[in-house]
Parts: C-alpha cells; sequence; structure tokens
C-alpha cells in the first residue's frame, strides 16, 4: 500500500482504465457491438474522477504535490531546446539533488537550477528525496552568481520537502549555504523566474524561489514548514499534519491572495502527472512569457521592484491600528 | 554602570513578572543565585560560568553605552492567516506579552557602543521562541534601512527557534525581506555584525545570522539549521552534547570567533575600532 493519500485513490481509476481499455481491444476484434457499455463506463470514470479530484483539500494537495510520478525538474529540463548540466559547489562534491546548468529555452540563453527528487528508491537514494546539502546550495549560488555575470535569465523549478536535515548538513553549515543563496538571489542582476513544480518546504525551497515572478502549479504547495513539521513544532504529535496543513495556507490559491506568488498554472483533472507532457509545455509557455517581459527591464530596475516586493511583504499594524503593508 | 533612563521605564512597568522572581537556579550546575547578583554579572552562573538566555532589554543595557533610541516599536503583529489551534495567535501574542514585558521577539534601535554609533537589533527568546513573523522581518529591515541611511555599523544578535509557524509563508518570505535589506546595507559600504546566541536556528540562522561580515557567538549557543530533534528522528540516533554549539561550528569553520558573554562589548568594540573610519566625538 502507498503512503500516498492519491495514489490510493488512483487505484479504483486505474482497474476502470484497464477494463475500458479490455472492452476497446475486445471491440475491435468482436462481432458484438459494445460501444454503449464503453461509453457507460467512459461517463463513470470520468463522473468518479470529478468526484475524487474535483475539488482537493490542502492535505490531499500536499499528497498530490508528492506524487510519485508528477514531472520532476529534470521532466521539465529535458524539453528545454538544450540542456548543458554544470556541475559541483567547486569546494567538496557535487549534491545531485540540485541539478543546474546552462540551457536553450524557446531558443533564448538561461541558467536552469532545479531541485530533483528520484521516481524510485534507487534514485531518491542518490537524489537524497530532493533534500539538497549544503553542497547543492553552494552549486546554486556559483551558479546564480554566474547567470547574473553572464546576463543570464534564471530559472529556478522548486521540488523539495525541505533542506537536508543530517549530521554532515550540520557540520558543513546548512544555514549559511541557504543564506548565500538568498543574498545571492537578491543581488542578481537578471531575470529570475520560479516555479513550485511538487513541494514547496520551507528555507531549503525560498533558497531558489526570491524571483521576480513565482509561479505555481495548481496543485503544488509552498509552506514555512512541512505539515509533519509544523504540527511536531507547535504540537509534539506529527500526525496532526493534516490539521496543520489546512491551517498553514500553503495552496497556490491562498499564496497568490497573499502576494507571495503571482501566477497559477491550471492541471488537468487529476493531477499534472495525467498529463505530464502538456503540464511541461504550459509552465515553459508560461516561464518564457514571464522572462520575455521582464528582460524589458534594466537590471536596477529589476533589483529596484524585487527589492519594493519582498520589502512590502507580511501582514502587520502599526499602533495607531492603521494596517501597513497589508499585501491582498 | 547607571541604569540608563529608558530601562529604569522599563523596568518599573514589568516589576511584577520577571523581577518578581528573587531567585534563580542555575539548570547548568544547580547552583541557586540571587537574582540581581545575576543581572550584575550579566546572566553568567558565578559559579559554573552557564550563560543564561538574555532579555533584550537586559542585553541593550549592558551593551550600549547610555541612550537607546528604538526604530520600529510601532509595528505590531497581526494575525494574518486567522490562525487558531489550542489558542487563538492573537491570544498567544497577549500571552507573550505579558510574560516577557516585549511587543514582539526583537527590539531594534540606535544608541552608541565605546563611543561609535551603531544600530542594534536584538531578538529575545522568551516571545515566542524568538521566532520570526512579519514583526521580527520588518523591523530588522526597518533597522537596516535607518543604519544605511545613517552610514552606521550594525549589530544584530540573533536568538531564535526560526520561523514562525503561526503566520505561514508570510513568515518565510521575512528570510527574503530580511535578507534583501543586508544585501543593500552591506553593498553600500557598510558592516554588519551577528551575534549568535542561544539559540539561532531555523530561518533566522538561514538569514541575517549567518549573513553578517564577522559572525560572533556567545559561548556554548546552539546554533543550527535543523533542529536536535528533528535530526535524531532523521538518523535514528543520538548526537554528541558538543553537535551544533558555537564551539563546535568555530571547529567546522562556520563562525569568526567565540565570546565569553562578559567579553562581548569589548569584542564589539574592538571589531567597530577596525571598521568605523571616524570615531564618534562623546
Ligand atoms: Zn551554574
Amino acid at each position: 500500500m502507498s503512503n500516498n493519500l492519491i495514489v490510493e485513490r488512483e487505484k479504483g481509476l486505474l482497474e476502470l482504465e484497464r477494463r475500458i481499455a479490455e472492452l476497446r481491444s475486445a471491440n475491435a476484434t468482436q462481432p458484438v457491438d459494445m460501444s454503449s457499455e464503453i461509453a457507460a463506463l467512459e461517463q463513470k470514470y470520468r463522473q468518479i474522477l470529478q468526484e475524487v479530484f474535483g475539488s482537493l483539500t490542502p492535505w490531499e494537495k500536499v499528497h498530490m504535490a508528492r506524487h510519485p510520478n508528477r514531472p520532476t525538474s529534470l521532466d521539465y529540463i529535458s524539453r528545454f531546446d538544450r540542456f548543458d548540466e554544470l556541475h559541483g559547489d567547486r569546494q567538496y562534491r557535487d549534491d545531485p539533488s540540485i541539478v543546474g546548468g546552462l540551457a536553450l529555452l524557446h531558443g533564448r540563453p538561461v541558467m536552469a537550477i532545479g531541485q530533483q527528487r528520484g521516481r524510485d528508491t534507487k534514485e531518491n537514494l542518490r537524489r537524497n528525496f530532493g533534500m539538497p546539502a549544503p553542497e547543492g546550495y553552494r552549486k546554486v549560488r556559483r551558479l546564480a552568481h554566474l547567470a547574473s555575470r553572464l546576463g543570464l535569465p534564471i530559472v529556478t523549478l522548486v521540488d523539495t520537502k525541505g533542506a537536508d536535515p543530517g549530521i554532515s548538513s550540520e557540520e558543513h553549515a546548512q544555514s549559511e549555504a541557504i543564506a548565500a543563496c538568498l543574498h545571492e538571489f537578491t543581488k542578481a542582476r537578471v531575470p529570475i523566474v520560479a516555479t513550485v513544480i511538487g513541494e514547496g518546504g520551507s528555507g531549503g525551497a525560498l533558497a531558489l524561489a526570491i524571483a521576480d515572478h513565482v509561479i505555481m502549479l495548481e496543485h503544488s504547495t509552498y509552506s514555512v514548514a512541512s505539515p509533519e513539521g509544523c504540527a511536531a513544532i507547535l504540537w509534539s504529535d506529527a500526525t496532526k499534519a493534516e490539521e496543520a496543513a489546512a491551517r498553514l495556507k500553503l495552496t497556490a490559491q491562498d499564496l497568490q491572495r497573499f502576494g507571495i506568488i503571482d501566477e497559477i498554472v491550471p492541471e488537468p483533472l487529476g493531477g499534472a502527472h495525467r498529463d505530464g507532457s502538456g503540464i511541461v509545455t504550459r509552465v515553459l509557455t508560461e516561464v518564457d512569457a514571464a522572462i520575455a517581459r521582464l528582460t524589458a527591464r534594466s537590471p536596477e530596475e529589476l533589483l529596484e521592484d524585487r527589492y519594493r516586493k519582498y520589502r512590502r511583504l507580511g501582514a502587520w499594524q502599526t499602533t495607531q491600528g492603521e494596517v501597513v503593508g497589508q499585501s491582498t | 554602570m547607571p541604569m540608563p533612563e529608558w530601562l529604569r521605564i522599563r523596568r518599573s512597568k514589568d516589576s511584577d513578572n520577571r523581577e518578581a522572581a528573587l531567585w534563580s537556579k542555575c539548570p547548568k550546575c544547580g547552583e541557586v543565585l540571587y537574582r540581581r547578583d545575576l543581572l550584575a554579572n550579566a546572566y553568567v552562573c558565578m559559579r559554573c560560568g552557564h550563560h543564561f538566555r538574555m532579555g533584550a532589554y537586559d542585553r541593550i543595557s549592558t551593551i550600549i553605552d547610555g541612550d537607546f533610541t528604538e526604530v520600529g516599536a510601532e509595528v505590531l503583529g497581526g494575525d494574518p492567516l486567522g490562525w487558531v489551534d489550542k489558542k487563538t495567535y492573537g491570544a498567544k501574542l497577549s500571552g507573550d506579552r505579558e510574560k516577557s514585558g516585549l511587543a514582539e521577539a526583537v527590539v531594534c534601535g540606535f544608541g552608541q557602543i565605546g563611543g561609535f554609533d551603531v544600530g542594534l537589533g536584538v531578538m529575545d527568546f522568551h516571545f515566542r521562541g524568538g521566532t520570526m513573523g512579519t514583526v521580527v522581518g520588518e523591523r530588522i529591515a526597518l533597522l537596516l534601512e535607518e543604519a544605511r541611511r545613517r552610514r552606521v555599523p550594525c549589530i544584530i544578535f540573533t536568538a531564535s527557534g526560526g520561523a514562525r509557524m503561526e503566520e505561514g509563508m508570510l513568515a518565510l518570505v521575512q528570510m527574503a525581506k530580511t535578507s534583501a535589506a543586508v544585501t543593500r546595507f552591506t553593498d553600500d559600504g557598510n558592516v554588519l555584525f551577528t551575534v549568535l546566541t542561544d539559540p539561532t536556528t531555523g530561518g533566522v540562522a538561514a538569514s541575517f545570522a549567518f549573513q553578517g561580515d564577522v559572525i560572533v557567538a556567545e559561548s556554548k549557543a546552539v546554533i543550527g539549521f535543523a533542529g536536535r530533534r528533528v535530526i535524531e528522528q532523521t538518523i535514528r540516533q543520538r548526537l554528541p552534547d558538543q553537535f551544533q554549539t558555537a564551539e563546535f561550528l568555530l571547529e567546522k569553520g562556520a563562525i569568526d570567533m567565540v565570546v565569553e558573554r562578559r567579553a562581548l562589548k569589548e569584542t564589539l568594540v574592538r571589531l567597530l575600532e577596525y571598521t568605523v573610519g571616524t570615531r564618534v566625538q562623546r
């Protein structure tokens, strides 16, 4: 049994899909016309799909964002016109949970950087489940710095539960590595477009997401901490993750309301993995459009706009009761 | 050292709560300490040298020469997510205000240290575990912007459990806001010193705490990205005691120096002497 809620729900649908396919092939070879049965089954299938996936709770979205078949960074990067991966932090090692390099997107040279989780256990072990170590963040910083020097727009793909919480990561100063990324992204003199394609978990996600334009997929999540982490921190009970997911306002729809993200790319009914190729095309089109808009700005204007955008975020009041900076 | 007027006023306001306890027991050696002696010793245990967690205003009084003018004090919290669990977020905030005598988890302002004009931010673990929400982010940004205008160095004392859960993503993006403010401040030729005190973890560690030009840590302070419990659960083994201490980070090359609290002011003045062109006339 999968620990993914969505995968579990899909099992019944997969069974229906199999039966429809069987009937279709039988219909083609046998004299009896079964098209009305097929149509009825297909009708039922669409109905179930709508019932199960028509509206998702935050907790269901968390599972959707973590779906094993959801397109990963490399699924997007492999659809650029060209990609030449650049490796390593120049200090200690290459972190496979970060994939980055020079790329052509719709003919335009860019720097592409993404967090990469695995599709199976073996790849997940190699890629540390998409949780970057300090070496990964140092690679991100290096590539962002290079992009800024060369005038290449930066395209990031965010997909991580969070930064790696291990002994070696602490020994190699995970905090410093993330802090240095944030610093680099606040000063890069090129357009930055970030897309949260799966799970955006805490500072480990933000390290790739200070951007002039932030996109989220419809069922992606982006959160101050994973729901499990939040429940553990606040209530010392990781099993209350579902409750935490509901309170954290981690959906794309909530975050657009707060002004934290700029655009939502819709997913097909049932999630991005039901039409991986289509969703990649859509996202890359939107990323390209955003870069085209942003390249019209001078580096100084970009930096000023970026500063104002982050300076404004957050709701607070003065003692006079006047609400300042409420971003709705 | 005479008590400055601003601190006398504050003390009289919250004399009922925190000052009420006459005695404090050292959590390290068990010694029972008279609270006034402890305060005079900068909250360092007279017997074993344990550094107690310090309140923001006590800290300011041990670091600043005399007057201290706050900035951003008018910025107070909202409840952007309408958070409710066992209590509402609003109730948690007012409870902590009662207990700590603070309006939020950081106090920022301007004063002099050894005759040098500086901007000073001091976080306080007694308020929501020093977590960073919109108010902390906003006050730190205001401090750095004003220090940039005045062209004076900035010193930030950190003490934080990380980002504040009850403000969700609006808390997380304060890491971006403060980083942007640090970048503008330091790129403009100004110097930022950070002093990491117990504990400095999570989103504060991973933003301005580790963006200092010189990073000082207080002796034995716990400093790290992930919490000890999280790491132990992940690796399923107990971590050695010195893991994530200031001394451990010094050995690993993550910070510049470890300083005992009573030598902190002197250290900061020495650092200012190297980096500030003109000494302010007293
Ligand atoms: Zn003691």
